[in-house]
């Protein structure tokens, strides 16, 4: 005979408000079944968990029922307080009458009436509960990285650091990513490779790091804990034990005019390149699209100059398999480009550049060595315009979100500029100036005031070409709207930042969600920042959203923590809640007819067949199998198996159809 | 075999820009299309109606649409760049604004599904006219030209979805197939001065004068429109805009429906250059025979 303890909680006023909690606590009192119910104004108070505690003690319950808020928020709470009593957690049921009754209706007898049918749901289902145990799963202490720009590095190291394996994997033939690319950064004016590049030693020399540059990721299966990776290293063309990085194959290398994708295509690469003199790793890939050998079928060169005979031309692509307890997600952003912007003549005109672009004119290892010169003919610019929010903020071009890095490094641009070029005037036209970092604002004051950046507030309607100069118009808010038309030499668009590109794919391989400009997800934008909803995949930086390079550091060094944390025990605790195939005696063994419909449609491979024998090993039957390591008890496989043979322990077809039917009968 | 579609001038086809209708309806008497002119039309309401009464300016555009729905046209075509602005944007707001439909039914006294399909000048060209120009064209429009679409013709984008809203390139694909040269220049979509005509020449003479001069500064021998109120604008009121620019401006300015007739061969008076304030001066060269190599020719331009 089942004895129930229901416990209406008031929540403060946030239930009683509008619910009458004595009157449902008396109604439930009379359900069938119910030994105890009581009411209490904070529930989730350590006096509330002792009424539950003592409940269970004095009265031998069989179950509890915890009327309160959603069982996201406090159902462990309960569950630890019941099981401290000596009861098995999982005969403990959050009926929900916060969110699903007292905040969604005003006050009446039909918001208390319905907070009654939500706790005799929960009644009839607690009664069919079964004690469970938490299933066990070894952790493989390795941590997947996938993307090799600062947040990736930064994890790896932390990860690496705390004593774990970490495999880095990076798709360009160099990890960096784009902070590699920037000349100073804000609000220091410190030399971004200044910094980087030890720390992108410090990857390829740590023991715990194994680096795959040049490589992807194929696919992954397996569940947190125990996650199967698949990487594919993309050929490279080159044997990278014999390479000692000497560079003679880049020297002469004869098809020397590509666009250097790091440098924005405003300095040139070869086709056997490596992406910048401090890249790491320091040994090239040949660009196969490019290379003349792979076009037209000879050439060679680059074997031939190669003193310890590295060159493989035939290389094909290889795979490795790593077994992880976690993934990173680390795959940065990247800048709007294009003819995104026909009105400013991005594309067109050739003066008219991005902000990347920008920081390679004006980093000392760029194609002009520092300085700032325009790519048309390489004359010194004596205006530039800088624009921000190209894109950014604009439904219009379907972007509505502030890409948040570009307020920052515009007055950095500027002042950068104004640094090189004393005569020159820098103009920025800007909506807002969104400076709300630590000594970012005094940056930006520094710029208005010391360096004298010209800061307009409007936008630009357009740039077009006359003679020579870039006629910018727009408009100054300040001055009553007073149109302004500028003739400048050089425009730097402050583009929206956007997902990386693949970041949709590879989401997708990942089973992690990601919204709608294609940005990863997290769990909670508070309280789980780092996670993804995706149990054993965390997220690090600009993946997520477009960051600077603090935020970017702290968020990886976060995400790294939290694997750190999951791979401080040997073995992770997972609720039971999880799929099986029942089982009965023979001759029958189980309802299970074998059709195996269950096993195409798991999103997570975790069925497969189970032959039932008998004593002389001869083969009865062959049933579908749920591997309790992999299975995330989605229910797919319920809905799918047609002689009802699966269930999802704690929800079974008993416990839902009894909820169903307390919710439906007259009671 | 004759085509028929519905046809809406609008008052402006009707009176100041007459040439424009006469332009069009020889366009489309030229690839057998028959333009139906939806019966007892009435005036879009312009700029006027949406400036003094709001449902007055859904209805007016409404009444215009249920007539067409009333001779079962399925499609109009609506030259001037503002009655199609209107018609569209209006169409598109009854669509999706159940209340405001029921209103304006009352008050035209018809029941409107909203489905009509609204072509604007170039559209027409697109569908009708571009497959064959080829076959029909005599001269070649060796010329360059600067494309100008003004306001209403590409904006907004969510509604019309015509075009790119910045730098548009439509009716500069148009002139290329008639082997013109279009230049890339800054002001395609740049305001006219519109309405401005009448009350205030001055600001019109600056605002058109400046779109002129940008064109001629850049070698185009002649303005492309697709617009009325444009037409006008750079047309009538050129001594307005010579006086605000403090020089001569002899550059031509010709509806694209004008430039293809001319590249057919049409008369001046079946086209209606003849009414331009500015004299067209324009001579086109004979086509070359052999097609093919004409062909050849408009893909390099």
């Amino acid at each position: 005979m089942a004895r129930i303890g229901v416990f209406i909680c008031h929540c403060g006023e946030n239930i009683s408000a509008t619910v009458d909690c004595e009157k449902v606590a008396k109604v439930a009192s009379e359900f069938p079944g119910v030994t105890v119910s009581v009411d209490y104004k904070y529930m989730c108070s350590d006096p509330g968990q002792n009424m539950v505690k003592e409940a269970i003690l004095e009265h031998n319950l069989t179950g509890v029922v915890v009327s309160a808020c959603s069982p996201r928020m406090h159902e462990p709470t309960f569950r630890n307080a019941c099981a401290e009593a000596g009861l098995n957690p999982f005969l403990c049921e959050m009926a929900n009458i916060r969110e699903h009754c007292s905040w969604v209706h005003e006050k009446s007898d039909a918001t208390t009436d319905k907070a009654i049918d939500i706790v005799r749901t929960l009644v009839e289902k607690v009664k069919r509960n079964e004690a469970l145990a938490p299933i066990y799963v070894p952790i493989t202490k390795t941590a997947v990285v996938i993307g090799g720009g600062v947040a990736g590095i930064q994890a790896s190291l932390d990860i690496a650091d705390a004593g774990h394996k970490v495999v880095l994997v990076e798709r360009e033939p160099s990890i960096g990513g784009h902070m590699s690319q920037l000349s100073e950064t804000f609000p220091t004016l410190d030399c971004s490779q200044c910094i980087l590049t030890p720390r992108m030693v410090d990857v390829a020399r740590h023991p715990n790091i194994t680096l795959y540059t040049y490589a992807e990721i194929e696919s992954v299966d397996g569940s947190i804990g125990n996650f199967n990776v698949k990487i594919r290293l993309k050929s490279k063309s080159l044997d990278e034990k014999l390479c000692t990085g000497c560079g003679a194959c880049i020297q002469k290398c004869p098809v020397k005019k590509i666009p250097s994708e790091f440098e924005q295509g405003l300095g040139k690469r070869t086709a056997i390149y490596v992406p910048f003199p401090q890249a790491v790793p320091n040994k090239p890939v040949i660009d196969r699209v490019n290379c003349t050998y792979y076009i037209k079928g000879k050439c060679k060169v680059c074997e031939i100059v190669c003193p310890t005979k590295a060159i493989r031309f035939d290389q094909e692509d290889s795979f490795v398999e790593v077994q992880a307890g976690a993934l990173l997600l680390a795959t940065g952003f990247d800048v709007l480009k294009t003819n995104f912007f026909p009105e400013y003549g991005y594309g067109k005109y050739e003066d008219v550049i991005d902000g990347l672009a920008f920081e390679r004119l004006a980093s000392a290892s760029g194609p002009t060595k520092g300085e700032i010169r325009r790519p048309s003919d390489g004359e010194i610019p004596k205006k530039i315009v800088f624009i921000a929010c190209a894109g950014s903020r604009d439904p219009a071009k379907g972007i509505e979100y502030c890409s948040k890095i570009c307020c920052m490094y515009t007055a950095k641009h500027a002042m950068l500029y104004k640094h090189k070029v004393h005569e020159g005037t820098p103009y920025i036209f800007y909506m807002d100036i969104r400076a709300t970092g630590k000594m970012y604002e005094e940056f930006v004051r520094r710029a208005i005031e010391e360096d004298e950046v010209k800061y307009i507030r409007g936008r630009v309607s357009q740039v077009y070409e006359k003679n020579g100069k870039l006629i910018v118009r727009g408009v100054d808010t300040l001055l009553m709207g007073q149109a302004v038309e500028i003739e400048a030499d050089m425009v730097v668009l402050a583009t929206a930042g956007i997902a990386s590109p693949g970041s949709e794919e590879l989401a997708q391989k990942l089973h992690v969600s990601y919204d709608k400009h294609k940005f990863f997800s997290e769990a909670h934008p508070k309280l789980k920042p780092v996670e993804t909803n995706t149990a054993g995949i965390y997220l690090a930086g600009a993946c997520q959203s477009t960051k600077d390079i603090p935020e970017t550091v702290a968020a990886a060094s976060g995400a790294a923590a939290k694997i750190a944390g999951l791979f401080s025990n040997d073995l992770l605790k997972r609720d039971p809640l999880i799929a099986v195939v029942k089982k009965c005696a023979p001759p029958l063994y189980s309802s299970c007819t074998g059709c195996f419909m269950c096993i195409p449609v798991c999103p997570y491979q975790a069925i497969d067949k189970e032959e039932i024998k008998d004593r002389s090993g001869n083969i009865i039957k062959t049933i579908s199998h749920i591997n309790p390591g992999l299975c995330q008890g989605c229910g797919t496989c319920v809905a799918f198996c047609k002689s009802k043979s699966i269930d999802i322990l704690g929800y079974n077809h008993d416990q839902v159809c009894a909820e169903v039917e307390a919710l439906l009968n007259e009671w | 075999m004759q085509k028929k579609i519905g046809y809406y001038p609008g008052c402006s086809l009707e009176g100041s820009s007459r040439e424009y209708s006469e332009s069009v309806v020889t366009l489309a008497n030229a690839f057998d299309v028959e333009l139906v002119q939806v019966p007892d039309w009435n005036c879009c309401g312009a700029t006027a109606a949406h400036n003094l009464n709001s449902i007055l300016s859904f209805s007016l555009p409404a009444r215009i649409l249920a007539k067409a729905q009333e001779a079962e046209m399925d499609t109009i075509v609506v030259p001037c760049a503002a009655c199609y602005n209107r018609l569209t944007m209006v169409q598109h707001e009854l669509k999706k604004n159940d209340t405001l439909r029921a209103e304006v039914n009352g008050i035209i006294g018809a029941e409107l599904k909203c489905d009509i399909k609204i072509l604007n000048i170039v559209q027409f060209i697109q569908m009708f006219v571009a497959d064959f120009v080829a076959s029909k064209q005599q001269f070649l429009f060796d010329k360059k030209v600067a494309c100008y679409y003004g306001c209403l013709l590409v904006r907004p984008h969510d509604v019309l979805d015509f075009d790119r809203t910045e730098d548009p390139q439509s009716m500069d694909e148009v002139m290329k197939s008639l082997g013109a040269n279009p230049i890339d220049w800054p002001f395609k979509t740049e305001c006219c001065g519109a309405g401005m005509s009448v009350s205030r020449t001055d600001i019109v003479g600056r605002l058109s004068g400046r779109i002129v001069k940008e064109a001629a500064d850049r070698g185009a021998e002649a303005i492309i429109v697709a617009c009325p109120m444009c037409h006008s604008n750079l047309d009538m009121r050129r001594p307005a805009l010579e006086k605000a620019m403090g020089e001569k401006l002899t550059i031509p300015v010709l509806y694209i429906s004008q430039a293809i007739d001319m590249a057919l061969g049409k008369s001046q008076k079946e086209t209606g250059i003849n009414r331009h304030f500015v004299p067209v001066n324009i001579s086109l060269q004979n086509r070359v025979v052999v097609p093919e190599v004409v062909l050849e020719k408009t893909e390099e331009n």
